[in-house]
């Protein structure tokens, strides 16, 4: 099981203007105070960071790094078969 | 219970905050069309700098009087879908000659370009394929995505090396459509078409063009950024509307697929609203007619272009990409720019004022659209106006005395 978590974690740090203790339970709307634009651009950041495709379908269910992390860790597996 | 309007609360406060004086840009009221180029706004003769009347056909005698002759021989509407009792002789004329212009096989008629791409992009991609798009999207493409039930994938704004990464990653079991814009309408910046038709190519996938902002504007006979740059053949996808350079209302698709007619029974957009009316199909079928074959327009509205950015360029104002019928001024400081529109507004240039999420990478802006149909004068005046308000507001630092 590999475990993205932590790396969402640092990815998130130069985007986190409000300063913002980051954890699993974070929102992307309203803890980091993200719009739409800015959470696709990172979706992108992450993609290019994980080498995965992340759908903008899984978007509306994802509301946590947390939930992110999962997603992205599912992915990972997929990938790697 | 709580309020089903609650949720716009934060809209609403944000739109507070925005600090407009006298008009907002969704209060403006055009009282009186003088030209396609005037307007009497608030009691003022105003210059319309920002309707995206490209080809400033709206007012064209011709356009004129084939819709008038419609709307007598055939009356106001169709009060039908296309695929009931709404298609008439003009509508398929109508695709005809758009399909001509194209020199392909197919074309089918919208009723407006936001339904076009929500009616082919969302039914061309199904559940088993994938939409890739330019993250600079317009917002019919991405709720196309959003209808559709294709796996949605967002690309960097015109970057065929983010693209082609992109595609690699997806590997080569699925149909890929991509989506991208001739003229991004915010920045006024051109799509490589070129290279992204090669990466294309490479990875198998098809492309859909929208050209909306360019069709009349680019190309030999106005087809658009894919005739510019010599692929139109290797296009599988043209979108497009009338709303713009062709001066009236609705959306068109033209593809060389073999099945493409298939569509007409299978896109929900097209089936179950009412097609245009009479008149509006007439008047596009002659504005499609004039652009294909009338270049002088095309010419008129590129010395007007050149005109606008190298007048905003030497007052020193910074512009969002290389010259084109679309001229973007960048404002920093956003109610700074909100102050500006109105200012413009009160002194006679009506422009459009555009802010995030509507534009890209946060940017306030601007933004000009030219008209074929502009004077030399009508621009300078609007250069004139917008250096001396953003001089008074000390955007653009005093001249040297
Ligand atoms: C890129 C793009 N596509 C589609 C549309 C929709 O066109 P219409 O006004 O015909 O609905 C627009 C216009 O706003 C546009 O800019």
């Amino acid at each position: 099981m590999s475990n993205a978590l932590d790396e969402i974690v640092t990815l998130i740090a130069p985007h986190n203007r409000k300063g913002v203790a980051v954890t699993a339970s974070s929102t992307f709307a309203t803890d980091l105070e993200w719009d739409s634009l800015t959470v696709m651009d990172f979706v992108a950041e992450m993609e290019d960071h994980f080498d995965i495709i992340i759908p903008l379908n899984l978007l509306p269910d994802l509301e946590t790094v947390g939930q992110v992390a999962d997603a992205v860790n599912q992915l990972i597996e997929k990938k790697n078969g | 219970m709580a309020d089903l309007f609650d949720k716009f609360d934060p809209m609403i406060r944000a739109r507070e905050a925005l600090g407009f004086v006298d008009s907002s840009p969704i209060d403006v009221v055009m009282e009186q069309i003088i030209s396609p180029t005037e307007a009497v706004i608030k009691g003022k003769r105003t210059i319309l700098a920002g309707t995206n009347n490209y080809l400033g056909l709206t007012f064209d005698p011709r356009c004129i009087k084939a819709a008038h002759e419609a709307l007598d021989a055939a009356g106001t509407g169709t009060t039908g879908s296309r695929v009931l009792n709404g298609t008439y002789t003009g509508h398929k004329a109508l695709e005809a000659a758009i399909a001509r212009l194209y020199g392909a096989e197919h074309c089918m008629v919208f009723s407006t370009g936001f339904l076009a791409n929500i009616a082919s992009i969302g039914t061309i991609a199904g559940k088993d394929d994938v939409i890739v798009i330019d993250a600079d999207s317009h917002a019919s493409i991405y709720d196309a995505c959003k209808m559709s039930d294709a796996t949605i994938v967002r690309f960097k704004h015109n970057d065929p090396d983010d693209l082609d990464k992109r595609l690699r990653r997806l590997g080569t079991d699925a149909n890929v459509l991509i989506v991208i814009e001739g003229l991004y309408s915010m920045l006024g910046d051109k799509a490589p078409m070129k290279e992204l038709v090669e990466v294309k190519n490479r990875h198998g996938a098809a492309l859909m063009v929208d050209e909306a902002h360019s069709l009349g504007v680019f190309g030999e006979t106005g087809c658009g950024v894919v005739q510019e740059a010599g692929v139109m053949h290797d296009v599988e996808f043209v979108v497009g509307t009338f709303s713009k350079s062709v001066g009236t209302i609705g959306g068109y698709c033209v593809s060389n697929h073999p099945k493409f007619e298939i569509l007409r029974l299978a896109a929900r957009p097209y089936m179950f609203t009412a097609s245009l009316p009479p008149s509006v199909v007439a008047s596009a079928l002659k504005a499609v007619e004039i652009l294909g074959s009338e270049p002088q327009h095309r010419e008129k509205l590129w010395r007007n272009a050149r005109q606008l950015h190298e007048g905003l360029t030497s007052a020193g104002f910074n512009l969002g990409a290389a010259p084109s019928p679309v001229v973007a001024v960048k404002i920093d400081d956003r109610d700074m720019a909100v102050r500006l529109w109105e200012q413009l507004l009160n002194n006679g240039v009506y422009v459009n004022l555009a802010m995030p999420p509507a534009t890209p990478q946060g940017l306030n802006l601007l933004r000009c659209s030219l008209s074929a149909a502009h004077t030399e004068e009508q621009v300078r005046t609007i250069v004139d106006t917008f250096e001396r308000l953003a001089r008074s507001n000390s955007v653009l630092s005093q001249p040297a005395a």
